[in-house]
């Protein structure tokens, strides 16, 4: 084993990124490692955006600990790391005696978990802020620390500032054992070679029952991949008076179908809750797509159809762990530990929903869990916490857009003529810290493509640029990685050809 | 023996459907065509069936690698598969300009293969 | 470089050209076309199959002869142009805002504005396919740029769901370049596109077509490994043990166009949410005064040729928009859908209008008659003002109508005009 690291993260979803984000401050050599061709196409990739305010988890659950935790610490994170984050407060809307029962319970739970300035409004009132709302709204809780953010913009920008401030980044890299001397792990394998190192952080999202089975870790814990479908709504049809996040009243099926704001500009509806057989299964069923439909019709009822722009879904990592507190009656709690059985392992499971909002909280408790295990841990001096984000052009003023252009005349060209993302933009991902190299890594990153001819515009033009930039042959250019590849030959170059006279007698 | 097929004129948008009784490739009635091109479209469609046939050519140091192309008249339908073979063979230095020949009497029919618009040089 | 205009021509397909034409032709002094692309032309450049210019002309063309026609002369009249450069706002005072590489951002005015965005291809988002989503679903045009101008095959085994022209005519364009087509569905019991192109582009090529049938699910997570194909009733409900799976690695989406109006909005232009365009006069002038819009942007139409005369006709209306020194709006009249009409464009005529020219009429029925119609328009008291008589109306082909001239004292009385399509 030619490499030696203190710690290797197992998984760059938005997790292991802001894990390696938040140990690049000490003196540590870290290295990320990623099974897919890019960082967060996991669990990461599909959620609401929501920064959940925290009054759903279970009172003294590491979600609900790390959720408020983070709520507290992503104003000032969303600062240093340059992601999109509006604390625009959320709400839950009660229709009925019984659900009005509901959100008195919720405030108890959130004032239990420390949840600020949570209140229960009139029907009234919450017509009067989102007068969208369906009519026969008889209250809502109102939590004003809930907001909303940029998942995919979060999870880079995490990744980024790890790699800026000395993590090393592994992408195609899939973990497959650890290497262990007696209870201590001193390496892992992967399909890329061993890498040896003194700590492992599972991060492994939906994956992470698998990593740590192979240590001996959990044998009983289950990682069930739930998936949420959604649908994403035309900006230019569809807006909510005000970015806020709507709730319905919380069931025995989960939070329920939410109506929201994104930070990209589109109204969001969904998520179901189904479990389903693989963890790799993101399919868009016919049912699915109507019962979120439905969700979100019965709760702002002048949504329509024809304003569906996009359809995607997402696997949850739901697990089944107990909370660390025993007199806790809670089987699907976050794994934040180093477990007993093995030396050397920082073990995360269960990370589901509000995993994204308490990500950075998770990576508080990791260092926390380190220092507690004896890990002399050192500042570097020459931390950088700042990360900061890349122009996007529709988002600057006529006069900031002229200055760029004159600057980079690349900026001057319009490669995705309904989110106006400019070439400048796209060149800027690919020769980025951690390049952007396939059609989806420059989506997730600009949102091209993400409008209403989702693609049909820019894609043959990304493809060409893509090609051009790293001097690829187009059809070595892919969506998401091998195997994924966009085109197939060149017109010309035919090697079977199915056109017999038969075929036109 | 007399027998009747069924073709659709598409000598104009209308596309009338055309039953045609006919002998061999002697066409004896036509009925259903809206108007007079329709007997004479399927005498043509059972005697010698043509279509344009519009395709691309490769072209050397164009703003484009192909060049559009198609056929300057009708071209018999059965020789179609190997006009498009043998269009892939083809490839014209740029500039191309409209009309120009591309390949001239294609498959020995006789008909010429042109360009469908220019195709500017690019150093 | 000039920031003044008086025509200013938004997209260089065949809409735009012609108006950009038209305007010049009709006394515009300064013109300019801004176009997002390197070249003018349009998607004409990426069809190059034949079937243009038979209205026109009387002559068959390929798309990119019959945008070339009007290229050179665009060129021939002096016309400005702005290639590879964007719009990216409008206002309701017609002042333009672009940027490109070379000048940067740019600020231009025009006296009047010819919107020719055309328009843009329905999605899979849009017709909620459910299944996963991998590398290999395609909408028909897009794969046309590829194949015919990048040189680049997206596939080589396909299913293309939609009857829709250029669902069709890429079939037949993939199968001269090698790839096999193995399936056309089409969800509506009938064609969507042209009948000629059903039988040049797919019975030609023993394509099969199944109509009533549709995509219940796409496979395959990296790539498309294959659809499952459902027939389903007509609402569109699946018919039990009708599921089949085809192989394929390729799904192209012909499954319709919407006008491209995110600009027409910025200015304020009122779109009909029935064609997706603006609401128009005869002159194709949209409710903000001097912005016109011209072709596909309007509203989807079958021929390029008509798309062209659409051009002529907002082209020549920008113009006299942009000379006169005052507009006096003369008394307008709006033209309704009756029977069995789906919409109509124009919206509304100017009454005056018919002492000069005659105004054509371009509408859609709602469902197939497959005989013999009359295509009418009347007045509030039925009285028939103007017919036309024809061998079938298809919701797929467009029905057009000319009020001539002679119609313009029946007008004059006239409060209110309306469409209908019914059986003769």
């Amino acid at each position: 084993m030619a490499e030696k690291y203190d710690v290797i993260v197992i998984g760059a979803g938005i997790v292991g990124s802001m894990v390696a984000r938040f140990l690049s401050k000490y003196e540590l050599d870290i290295l990320m490692i990623e099974k897919e061709v890019d960082i967060g196409m996991g669990t990461s990739s599909a959620n609401s955006a929501a920064v959940h305010a925290g009054y759903d988890a279970v009172p003294g659950s590491n979600k609900a600990i790390t959720n408020v935790m983070a709520v507290e610490m992503w104003p000032q994170l969303s600062e240093e790391l340059g992601i999109a984050y509006e604390r625009c407060g959320d709400y839950v809307v009660a229709v009925s005696d019984a659900d009005m029962q509901v959100l008195e319970e919720l405030l108890d739970r959130g004032r239990q978990n420390g949840v600020p300035g949570m209140e229960i409004i009139s029907g009234e009132e919450m017509r009067r802020r989102e007068p969208l709302i369906r009519p026969d709204t008889i209250g809502a809780l109102w939590a004003p620390t809930g907001g909303i953010s940029d998942p995919f913009a979060a999870n880079i920008a995490a990744a980024e500032n790890a790699v800026m401030n000395g993590v090393e980044i592994k992408l195609c890299t899939a973990f497959e054992d650890f290497i262990m001397e007696g209870d201590q792990i001193t390496g892992i394998r992967t399909n890329q070679g061993d890498f040896a190192c003194r700590w492992v952080v599972n991060a492994a999202g939906l994956y992470a029952d698998e990593v740590m089975h192979k240590a001996g870790v959990r044998p009983d814990f289950k990682i069930r991949p739930r998936r949420g479908e959604y649908l994403i709504l035309d900006k230019a049809d569809f807006q909510l008076t005000q970015n806020t996040i709507l709730f319905p009243t919380p069931s025995d099926k989960g939070k329920g179908i939410l109506v929201a704001s994104t930070l990209h500009g589109n109204v969001i509806v969904g998520p179901n809750a189904n479990f389903v057989d693989s963890k790799e299964n993101k399919e868009m069923t016919k049912e699915g797509i109507e019962e979120i439909w439905s969700g979100g019709k019965t709760l702002v009822p002048s949504v329509n159809r024809r304003h569906i722009i996009a359809e995607f879904a997402g696997l949850r990592a739901t697990g089944n762990a107990p909370t660390p507190n025993p007199d806790i009656d809670y089987n699907q709690d976050f794994i934040i530990e180093i477990p007993d059985k093995v030396k050397g392992l920082v073990n995360l499971g269960g990370i589901e929903s509000p995993g994204f909002t308490s990500a950075p909280a998770i990576a508080v408790k990791v260092i926390d869990q380190l220092k507690g295990a004896g890990e002399n841990l050192v500042e570097k001096s020459n931390w950088n916490p700042i990360r900061k984000a890349r122009p996007v052009f529709r988002h600057l003023t006529r006069e900031e857009q002229a200055a760029l252009i004159a600057e980079k005349p690349a900026y001057g060209r319009i490669v995705c003529r309904c989110e106006n993302v400019a070439e400048g933009e796209i060149l800027a991902e690919i020769h980025a810290p951690i390049p952007a190299d396939t059609y989806d890594a420059i989506k997730r990153r600009t949102w091209l493509g993400t409008g209403r001819c989702q693609g049909g515009f820019d894609m043959p033009r990304v493809v060409s640029i893509l090609s051009e930039e790293l001097g690829l042959s187009p059809e070595e250019v892919t969506k998401k990685g091998k195997g994924s590849e966009l085109l197939f030959r060149q017109t010309k170059d035919v090697t079977q050809d199915h056109l017999t006279v038969e075929d036109l007698i | 023996m007399a027998e009747t097929s069924e073709i659709i004129c598409v000598a104009c948008p209308k596309g009338c459907a055309l039953q045609v009784k006919h002998e061999g490739k002697d066409v004896i009635e036509v009925i259903g065509a809206g108007c007079r091109r329709g007997k004479e479209y399927a005498i043509c469609e059972l005697q010698d069936p043509r279509r344009m046939v519009a395709s691309t050519v490769k072209v050397k140091g164009g703003l484009h690698p192909l060049v559009p192309v198609y056929t300057r008249e009708g071209f018999p339908k059965p020789l179609i598969p190997q006009l498009a073979q043998k269009l892939r063979e083809v490839e014209v230095p740029a500039p191309v300009k409209i009309n120009q020949v591309v390949l001239q009497n294609a498959l020995g029919t006789g008909i010429d293969v042109i360009a469908s618009r220019d195709m500017p040089k690019v150093d | 470089m000039k920031h003044n205009y008086d025509v200013i021509v938004i997209g260089s397909g065949p809409g735009g050209l012609a108006a950009a034409i038209a305007a010049k032709e009709n006394g515009a002094q300064d013109v300019l076309i801004i176009e997002r692309d390197l070249e003018l032309g349009g998607i004409l450049l990426q069809c190059i199959h034949n079937g243009f210019g038979l209205e026109l002309f009387d002559q068959d063309m390929p798309g990119p002869a019959y945008a070339q026609h009007f290229i050179e002369k665009v060129k021939g009249l002096g016309i400005h142009t702005l290639m590879d450069t964007m719009v990216l706002d409008i206002t309701p005072e017609r002042k333009v805002y672009a940027i490109n590489k070379d000048q940067g951002y740019i600020d231009l005015s025009a006296r009047a504005i010819v919107l020719a965005m055309g328009c843009r291809e329905r999605t899979r988002a849009q017709i909620l396919l459910p299944g996963a989503r991998p590398a290999g679903v395609y909408t028909a045009g897009t794969a046309q740029r590829f194949v015919n101008v990048e040189g680049q095959m997206p596939g080589e085994k396909f299913v293309i769901l939609g009857s829709g022209d250029i669902g069709m005519i890429m079939a037949r364009r993939l199968t001269i370049e090698g790839a096999k087509v193995e399936r056309v569905l089409e969800i509506m019991p009938y064609l969507t596109g042209l009948t000629r192109n059903y039988v040049q582009c797919l019975l030609d090529y023993g394509i099969t077509l199944q109509k009533q049938r549709t995509v219940n699910r796409i496979i395959g997570n990296d790539r498309v490994e294959a659809i499952e194909a459902v027939s389903v009733d007509e609402h569109w409900i699946p018919i039990p043990n009708s599921k089949e799976i085809i192989p394929c690695d390729t799904l192209l989406l012909s499954v319709g166009l919407i006008p491209e109006n995110e600009l027409s909005k910025k200015a304020g232009v009122l779109l009909d949410p029935v064609t997706n365009g603006p609401f128009v006069d005869d002159r194709f002038m949209t409710n903000v005064p001097g912005i016109f819009a011209a072709g596909n942007v309007v509203h989807v139409y079958d021929l390029v040729d008509w798309v062209t005369e659409a051009g002529y006709v907002a082209g020549k209306g920008a113009a006299q928009f942009a000379q006169a020194e005052k507009i006096k709006a003369g008394e307008q009249i709006q033209l309704k859908t009756g029977e069995n009409i789906r919409y109509v464009v124009p919206h509304k005529l100017e009454k005056a209008h018919l002492a000069e020219d005659e105004v054509r009429l371009q509408m859609r029925a709602i469902t197939p008659i497959e005989e013999r119609v009359l295509v009418t328009v009347e007045d509030q008291n039925g009285e028939v003002i103007a017919k036309k008589a024809e061998a079938y109306a298809r919701p797929g082909e467009i029905l057009s109508l000319s009020i001539k001239p002679q119609a313009y004292d029946a007008v004059q009385q006239a409060t209110g005009l309306m469409v209908n399509v019914r059986k003769r």
